[in-house]
């Protein structure tokens, strides 16, 4: 039985570092290649050797598909591609394309110029690297080579980010990445048609977790970034760069034109202007809302959002500041949470989750007296508020794509063990579908019952048509006579009679023979005769003909008498009847 | 063999020879028009090859075909059929036979034999589909004929079973516009084509199509269902299994069908009982289906979600149980339960403490679930509308919150539950959204009483810079009860906020508060001193009486006041005062109240009876008194006739200001006396007993007050709505006496003969059309001038122009008034310009030769149609004049009889040396030829140029309704 093979390098049974194989039809295929962004030794990157331990990566892989451009998910890129060595084709979608290799060099910084490491991929790799990429349109399906196929669906979670469809011969699996299925202010919803693939391969990141509406959190943001406003304080949000920066700037902005707010929104600026640009290009794969209304403006086009400069923020009067880094634990939004936290107007809203022992964790347990280097410390009056806007489907939205696919097999990466433990109950349960979730460098394997085509002649399938009851019954599964030619790697249904010819082969005929011994005093011609007007008055309905050279042909079958040698009373019968696929029951006279 | 090669040769040869040819006897058939049939007989035999004929049926049918020849033409057509080895020719013939027997006036019944005829040796399956579908259309054109139909739902049923979807598309649309209604299909009906399908039932039938491997069939059985339902056959619930698996079809059509399906089914057997699968419980259907359609408001497409969320709204027999989990979300955590932000918001009100929001972890999860408790695929109606609300595509969301509003506005538990879901979606980021939320909760506002924070959610809304957003929400504040004081306190204080940011909203602010206050007398009363700042012991300085906050307080409290006697004791002096002024002033909002000792100041308010019932019907009889009187006034002449008029008009004009209810009514009526007393004067003895050259002053007086009756006859027919054809008799009368007086008053100044002539045949045709139009009004017209003009008509068409001239004037001395009966209702058209208001001294400064754009904003009064009639008027300060056309986007419709327009004005002028005023006013289009009562005949089966001569010649003009505006402008020099 074909098989299809599923390793989790990076991602199984834990966040980050998002790295899949996949054979399937004897194509490999590797699905994001992300890094971990919590170590910062070998442990990054995912471990290539597994696929080879010498010689080019070219040879294995088949293709390497990017889904979205968070780091996690293709930071190692790079890395694989120049310093391991491949020269496959690497597929992502433009908007990934555009602003992935924006993330990879600012990664790059970090990591080479601040923290001084060696042996890291170069700007140049990046460059060479961002050359093997071919773009994917939506719903547009590539011809990866003549057998693999991958199509992208939206996916929602950040611009650009794509489920793919991979598919050789019948097999297919779909790959989601990152999605979200509840639309937000910039993003639509995931969505994907019924293809019912063999294994849907879903990140599980909120496995246990049903969320509040979307509304009632942007409703509260607003309400606390509103009443802060009319106080006269000033409003911090700590955000990373790209994604939810870019959601929140919309709601603010929107937010901002509808009250008619005058108080400036400041950006800091930096990379986010730069994929504010990548924003306003791909409009597009924004949510219907932004699609609609761009031709009179681009939301992304802020009227109210001005980039931040550092003296701002001693200005006085109210304003809102968004800052990177996202958990306060460097850099300007930490500049500009020391400056105003002793005013108690002021307020910082943290927008996503907080990582233990930055200053962003300590201040939402609620320490109100923060420890600075140098053995100052520093009071926080400012108020602190909690928003979690995240882009990941709920263990709701997960059931909801998978109600959506259809799949055969589920397979759950890219969340922690024990909530996939949960969900994959619930799976089994609802859906009564197997549901797997390997761990790092873990194979599964799911056997597939792939359907093997076959050419029929148009003739035999219409003669076959012809026969045939009524034609509504689709569903049922139809029977059909016809000879099955296996030639040179096809598959052929055809008539007998053509097979015989194609074949050269001569039509054989089987025919039955038996004797019946009766004991009748009458000559041959009358009991002949007899038995004759017997069928005929037994066998209503059926064509029974007395021949001239002394037989019976009762539809096909022939009937001959004979005496017997011995004794002439003793008659014998010959029943003789070709091998027929309709077999008429009772026909055959007794006695 | 031969036969056949012959002919090929034939056509070839006759290719070349006559294509020459072709073109002439084509035109020449089309200018003499001769029946239709023969031409086209001539062309289809003219056709050498398929492509010809196509092209000679594609311009046979852009021309009408008249029912007399109808039959004629088919007959050819059928007889080319036959002979056409074409398929596509076949196929535009048979779409021609369907067009043709849609012919008004022809009864398709004797095509019917061709065309099933024709259906029998038909192979190609695609004109067969085209040959169903002409059918049908016979079908439907002869309902009355039930072994027709018989006929031809057999020849459905025999091809229903063939292999190209089309072809069953069409037989399953055959049955279901014609399968019978009367149950199922009896035994009489045992003919030769009977074989299979006769003795079945229809429905049957099409379900099994349920079924068909091809989608569009599929659908098209569903829909084939729904017809037959809406035709009024009884659907058997059988079927409700079978649309239910269609739910999960794979083919967004086939599920939105379904739906419909499962829904029409829930309606007709809400009460039976299903039972649930897998468990052995049962439910009743409605419940179930609406369980299942629930589950659609989740699919992949979003027409089906947008399908789905319309039809839950009208299943309203649907259990309150089942309807309040569309509603119900667990959220968890980590497999921790979590409380919804709604939850929370309840427990904080309930605790009495504000949201404070502060707290980290006020969400935090709680009490660990249960694994296997936690239900994620939500069976049954779990969330449906939770899901709804928050979909990607407005068009669901909005689906989804009118769906709620239905099922709150017949379950107040359920509205109850709902509010805080429609609340959220006054955020939503579509305008469009937000605002039918808001409508929504106004309508369910009845049932419901909003709490503290609901309320305060709701405020917020107000400071959104969308008008409409903000009308609407004062709208909704207009009907919504609050529970406490505070809550009353919050709303004010934010409706003042909003009449800071916003002045211009004050109209609506004032109408809001005062609903507000009489809405809740009692949360008012402890908040008075506050409001009025009224101190006990101090003398609190007196506010301003113009500030619009002020005044808006005022209304609020006034308004409370009214059913709250206690209430103006606690007034100061100068709140009576400025009581008096505002009951004046702004009398609509500020009701009349009993003032302890200040009765007999406001005596003539009549408190006791209000502006109630009783004092309409007085106003109404004054009204027909008055009316009364004018028409004892036979002799124009007499002397006190013009005095009376004059002062009927004046009475009529001050009962019109007086009650708002009767305006209408007493504006026309002064304004037809007005024409008539124009009349009056100008038939002056006087006048007419002078020598021509004398008169010419009084002449010029005269022909101007002709010209004013015709504008004025203009205004009565288009300005007010209601009018019956009576009335419009009546002005149209007016109009012709006018008309009449012009012209004698044309043929003593001008000495043209010619023009003369030209003017009494204008008059005649003019007298012509009256009589046509008002041919039923006519014997209520007796003894007018109409009347005996139209008796002395056959000598006035042969007789010369100077003796017409001579018998009009008799006529119209002699005539008497004609008496005006009023109708039920009757409204003038009104504009109000409410932006720009004419206060501002900035003028608007541009740089000339550029434009500048002028916000309007005004309020139309029973304007009927105005996306066609309203137009603005731009009066420059040298007498330019510029017309401009609103959008028909504009033009929104908050209320009954009433519109609100909101656009833009493009302005530009040269250069001035100083600001200067324009002026801006709204006009009211006319063409007389869109009277109502003239209505264009139908025309064929397709559109005619040749369009029947204009009955008069259209007379069109624009009324000015709205006072003009002056707006301060000024353009620049361009800077070079």
């Amino acid at each position: 039985m074909p098989e299809i093979k599923v390793t989790p390098l990076g991602a199984g049974q834990d966040v980050g570092r998002s790295c899949i194989l996949v054979s399937i039809g004897g194509k490999n295929i590797m699905l994001d290649c992300g890094m971990h962004m919590g170590y910062n030794d070998d442990r990054r990157f995912p471990d290539f050797s597994y696929i080879t331990q010498n010689g080019r990566l070219t040879d294995f892989l088949d293709c390497v598909i990017i889904s979205h451009f968070h780091l996690d998910h293709c930071g190692a890129l790079p890395y694989m591609s120049e310093m391991v060595g491949y020269d496959g084709p690497i597929y992502m979608t433009h908007p990934t394309k555009a602003i992935c290799p924006i993330l990879l060099e600012d990664f790059r910084k970090i990591t080479v110029d601040k923290k001084g490491e060696t042996n890291f991929f170069t700007s140049q790799m990046i460059k060479d690297c961002m050359k093997k990429v071919i773009p994917l349109n939506l719903h547009q399906t590539v011809q990866v080579d003549d057998e693999l196929e991958i199509k992208a669906y939206y996916a929602g979670h950040v611009l650009g980010a794509a489920m793919v469809h991979i598919k050789v011969g019948s097999e297919s699996v779909v790959y989601t990445g990152d999605y979200n299925m509840t639309p937000d202010r910039h993003l639509g919803a995931a969505w994907i048609d019924k293809c019912r693939p063999d294994i849907l391969i879903s990140e599980s990141t909120y496995a246990t977790t049903i969320r509040d509406s979307k509304r009632c959190r942007e409703r509260d943001f607003l309400k606390k970034v509103h009443e802060s406003i009319e106080r006269g304080g000033k409003v911090l949000i700590p955000v990373f760069a790209l994604g939810r920066a870019q959601e929140l700037c919309i709601l603010l902005e929107t937010f901002w034109e509808r009250m008619n707010l005058k108080a400036p929104i400041y950006f800091s600026t930096g990379l986010t202007e730069k994929a504010n640009h990548y924003y306003k290009l791909f409009i597009t794969w924004t949510n219907q809302k932004i699609r609609k209304t761009f031709v009179q403006r681009n939301m992304f086009e802020f009227k109210h959002i001005k980039a931040f400069d550092r003296s701002y923020a001693d200005n006085p009067g109210p304003m809102v500041v968004f800052a990177t880094p996202g958990m306060l634990h460097a850099g300007q939004s930490l500049q500009i949470f020391k400056k105003w936290a002793g005013n108690e107007k002021n307020m910082v809203i943290m927008p996503g989750y907080c990582v233990q022992g930055t200053i962003g964790h300590k201040i939402l347990n609620g320490q109100r007296k923060l420890e600075m280097e140098g053995r100052a410390t520093l009071d926080v009056k400012l108020q602190v508020e909690y928003m979690s806007f995240s882009a990941h489907a709920d263990a709701k939205g997960i059931m909801q794509l998978i109600r959506m696919a259809e799949p055969r097999n589920m397979l759950l990466v890219h969340g922690e063990a024990v909530k996939m433990e949960f969900l994959k109950g619930k799976i089994e349960q609802e859906f009564s579908i197997d549901c797997y979730m390997p761990a790092n460098g873990e194979t599964t394997t799911v056997t597939t019952n792939p359907s093997v085509p076959v050419d029929i002649s148009l003739n035999l399938l219409k003669r076959e048509m012809a026969l045939g009851g009524p034609l509504p019954d689709p569903k049922k599964p139809r029977t059909m006579h016809g000879t099955l030619i296996m030639k040179e790697n096809s598959l052929k249904l055809v008539s007998s009679e053509q097979a015989l010819k194609e074949l050269g082969l001569n039509e054989h005929q089987l025919r039955f023979t038996c004797h019946v011994q009766l004991q009748d005093p009458h000559s041959d011609a009358d009991t002949l005769h007899r038995i004759y007007t017997h069928l005929k008055s037994v066998l209503k309905g059926y064509t029974i003909q007395h021949l001239p050279d002394g037989t019976v042909i009762v539809e096909s079958i022939v009937i001959k008498v004979s005496s017997s040698t011995e004794d002439s009373n003793t008659k014998v019968l010959l029943l003789s009847w070709s091998y027929q696929t309709l077999i008429y029951n009772g026909l055959l006279p007794g006695g | 063999m031969a036969a056949h090669l012959k002919k090929r040769v034939y056509e070839e040869f006759s290719k070349v020879v006559q294509i020459p040819h072709e073109e002439t006897p084509a035109k020449k058939l089309r200018l003499s028009k001769p029946s239709k049939s023969a031409a086209l007989h001539i062309d289809l035999c003219k056709a050498t090859n398929s492509t010809d004929a196509l092209q000679y049926l594609l311009q046979f049918a852009r021309k009408p075909v008249e029912a007399e020849s109808v039959e004629g033409v088919v007959r050819i057509l059928l007889e080319h059929y036959y002979k056409e080895t074409d398929n596509s020719v076949r196929l535009k013939i048979a779409s021609l036979l369907g067009l043709l027997s849609k012919t008004q006036g022809f009864s398709p019944d004797c095509i019917v034999d061709d065309a099933i005829n024709t259906l029998s040796n038909e192979k190609s399956h695609q004109v067969l589909a085209q040959l169903l579908d002409t059918l049908l259309v016979i079908g439907t054109q002869l309902p009355e004929s039930p072994a027709l139909r018989l006929r031809l739902v057999e020849v459905a049923y025999k091809h229903l079973s063939d292999t190209y979807f089309g072809v069953r598309n069409k037989c399953l649309q055959l049955l279901g516009c014609l399968g019978m209604v009367d149950a199922p299909v009896g035994k009489e009906n045992e003919g030769p084509g009977t074989s299979l399908g006769g003795l079945r039932d229809v429905q049957s039938i099409i379900s099994d199509y349920f079924g068909d491997q091809d989608p569009r069939v599929r659908t098209a059985a569903l829909k084939a269902m729904l017809q037959l339902h809406e035709r009024g056959m009884k659907i058997h619930q059988i079927i409700y299994d079978q649309a239910c698996r269609l739910l999960t079809d794979d083919y967004e059509q086939v599920r939105s069908a379904a739906v419909q399906m499962v829904w029409v089914l829930s309606q007709l057997y809400p009460e039976s009982i299903v039972p649930i699968p897998s468990s052995n419980e049962e439910i009743r259907l409605v419940d179930d289906a609406f369980g299942k359609i629930s589950h659609m408001v989740s699919d992949g497409s979003w027409m089906v979600r947008v399908q789905a969320a319309k039809t839950l709204g009208s299943m309203l027999q649907v259990s309150p149980h089942f309807l309040e989990q569309t509603l119900d979300k667990k959220l968890m955590s980590d497999l921790r339960r979590k409380r919804t932000a709604h939850e929370r918001a309840k427990e904080l009100f309930a605790s009495g403490e504000f949201s404070s929001g502060r707290k980290w972890a006020d969400d935090a999860p709680k009490e660990k679930l249960d694994t296997n408790t936690v239900n994620l695929i939500a069976s049954g109606a779990c969330g449906a509308f939770v899901h709804g609300l928050e979909d990607e595509m407005f068009e669901v969301r909005i689906a989804a919150v009118e769906a709620l509003c239905h099922l709150a506005r017949s379950s107040p538990s359920f509205a109850e539950k709902c509010l805080d879901f429609l609340v959220d979606m006054f955020n939503d980021e579509i305008e469009e959204v937000r605002l039918q939320s808001i409508h929504v909760l106004r309508e369910i506002s009845t049932h419901i009483t909003l709490r503290e924070d609901q309320l305060d959610t709701v405020l917020a809304v107000l400071e959104d810079s969308s008008r409409d957003i903000r009308e609407a929400l004062h709208e909704l504040l207009c009907y919504t009860n609050v529970s406490t004081k505070e809550c009353i306190q919050l709303a004010l204080l934010e409706l003042l906020k909003n009449l800071n940011k916003y002045p211009t909203d004050r109209n609506s602010v004032w109408k809001c508060l005062k609903f507000l206050g009489s809405r809740h007398p009692t949360l008012v009363l402890p908040l008075v001193p506050e409001l009025l700042s009224t101190h006990p012991y101090f003398d609190t300085p007196e506010p301003d009486m113009d500030d619009p906050a002020y005044i808006a307080v005022l209304v609020l409290v006034f308004n409370a006041a009214k059913s709250c006697p206690t209430m103006p004791a606690l007034f100061s002096d100068h709140t009576f005062r400025h009581y008096a002024y505002l009951r004046d002033s702004l009398s609509h909002l500020v009701p009349p109240l009993r003032l302890p000792g200040r009765k007999q100041v406001y005596g003539l308010d009549s408190v006791d009876s209000g502006p109630g019932s009783g004092s309409v019907e007085s106003a109404q009889l004054f009204l027909q008194q008055s009316l009364n009187r004018v028409s004892t006034i036979q002799n124009l002449e007499a002397s006190g006739a013009q005095d009376l008029l004059d002062l009927t008009i004046r009475d009529l004009q001050r009962l019109g200001e007086l009650q708002t209810e009767l305006a209408g009514a007493a504006d026309f009526c002064a304004t037809y006396l007005r024409c008539q007393l124009l009349l009056m004067k100008a038939l002056q003895e006087k006048l007419w007993n002078m020598a021509v050259p004398l008169c010419l002053k009084q002449n010029v007086t005269a022909t101007a007050a002709a010209q004013q009756i015709l504008e004025e006859t203009y205004k009565l027919e288009f300005l007010y709505s209601g009018l019956e054809s009576r009335q419009v008799a009546t002005i149209h009368h007016v109009r012709l006496q006018a008309k009449a007086l012009q012209l004698v008053l044309t043929a003593r100044t001008r000495q043209g003969l010619d023009l003369l002539i030209g003017s009494c045949e204008r008059f005649l045709q003019d007298v012509e059309s009256f009589q046509r139009l008002f041919l039923t009004e006519l014997p209520h017209l007796q003894d007018s001038f109409v009347d005996k003009l139209l008796e002395l008509m056959p000598r006035l068409s042969s007789c010369k122009p100077v003796e017409l001239v001579k018998i009009l004037q008799t006529t119209l001395r002699q005539s008497g008034l004609l008496q005006l009966r009023l109708p039920e209702q009757i409204h003038r058209a009104t504009a109000t310009i409410i932006e720009p208001t004419g206060e501002s001294d900035n003028p608007l400064r541009f740089t000339s030769g550029l434009v500048v754009a002028l916000d309007i904003d005004a309020t139309l009064e029973h304007v009927q149609d105005p996306q066609n009639t309203v137009k603005v008027q731009v009066l420059y300060p040298d007498g330019q004049s510029h017309v401009i056309h609103p959008k028909p986007g504009d033009f929104r419709k908050p209320g009954p009889h009433r519109h609100r327009l909101i656009t833009q004005v493009y302005l530009s002028h040269t250069a001035w040396t100083e600001p200067s005023q324009i002026e801006v006013r709204l006009l009211l289009a006319y063409s007389s030829s869109s009277t109502s009562l003239t209505s264009p005949s139908k025309l064929g089966w397709s559109e005619s140029l040749e369009s029947l001569p204009a009955a008069e010649a259209a007379v069109e003009g624009t009324i000015p309704f709205s006072k003009a505006v002056k707006v301060f402008i000024m353009p620049k020099p361009a800077r070079r």
